[in-house]
């Protein structure tokens, strides 16, 4: 498992990834890995838990939307949850909020 | 690493990535001490850590042993960054965004950094590399300077 992606849990055919510690240039390219190899798998719907990444700068978000288009091509499902104020702020200010779909609790990106 | 005054801080690093997180934590303290809100911290923080970026993958192509120096200064009004770095010098014109209607990854750092702050400069340097110069106009939060 990649050093930034702390926890993986599958049920059926959605993934939960857990992502932690601050995303930047340094740790982007490990999290950009962790995603290809969930990729692997063939979800169909994967749900990226945020809560535990204080930081993330537009080499993070390049990897989120990296996977995003590769589920946009893949017809996966992406959902993102638990962005804290300053991840907002990057999604605010890149214009990605929309473009995501970002739920505010894990249970409504279950859902 | 870094002398510093009260309203002043000074670091130089070099062009490592593994640098980019300590570097952040000093500039949070930084403009914490000198009483900036949380929304205007991370909108400096996050400009700088992007020109940081471009520095390490433009100027200095990923080459991780290049010398940068990082400066802040407060003025009770404005906050003034410096980053100079000694590498490739990329033509003023040519460094902007991508259309953000353009959903790609990569091209946002420059979009970011005039988002986030009031003023951004890219000067050349006639002894080569490049000093880039953002300032910020802050609010205070009272009692904290």
């Amino acid at each position: 498992m990649s050093g930034v992606i702390k926890q993986t849990d599958w049920q059926d055919k959605t993934v939960l990834v857990v992502v932690g510690g601050d995303i930047d240039m340094h740790t982007s390219a490990e999290l950009q890995k962790g995603f290809q190899e969930i990729l692997k798998n063939k979800p169909e719907r994967i749900i990226v838990n945020l809560t535990a990444v204080p930081y993330m700068d537009s080499s993070g978000v390049a990897s989120l939307v990296k996977l995003l288009s590769t589920s946009r091509k893949s017809k996966i499902d992406l959902r993102l949850f638990g962005l804290s104020k300053r991840v907002k702020a990057v999604f605010d200010i890149t214009r990605l909020t929309t473009v995501f779909n970002i739920c505010n609790t894990q249970e409504e990106a279950m859902g | 690493m870094s002398p510093e005054k009260n309203n002043k801080l000074e670091i130089c690093i070099k062009s490592d990535p593994a640098a980019l997180g300590e570097v952040r934590r000093k500039i949070d303290d930084f403009v914490a001490r000198v009483g900036l809100g949380d929304e205007e911290a991370g909108e400096i923080v996050l400009s700088m850590d992007e020109a940081l970026t471009n520095v390490i993958r433009h100027a200095y192509e990923g080459r991780t042993d290049r010398p940068i120096e990082i400066s802040l200064i407060d003025d009770g009004e404005t906050i003034c960054v410096e980053i100079r770095d000694y590498g490739i010098q990329v033509p003023v014109g040519k460094i902007h965004s991508r259309d953000l209607g353009d959903v790609r990854p990569g091209g946002l750092g420059v979009h970011i950094m005039h988002e986030c702050m009031d003023c951004v400069k890219f000067l050349p340097q006639k002894n080569g590399g490049t000093l880039l110069v953002m300032k910020k106009c802050v609010k205070r939060h009272m009692g904290n300077k």
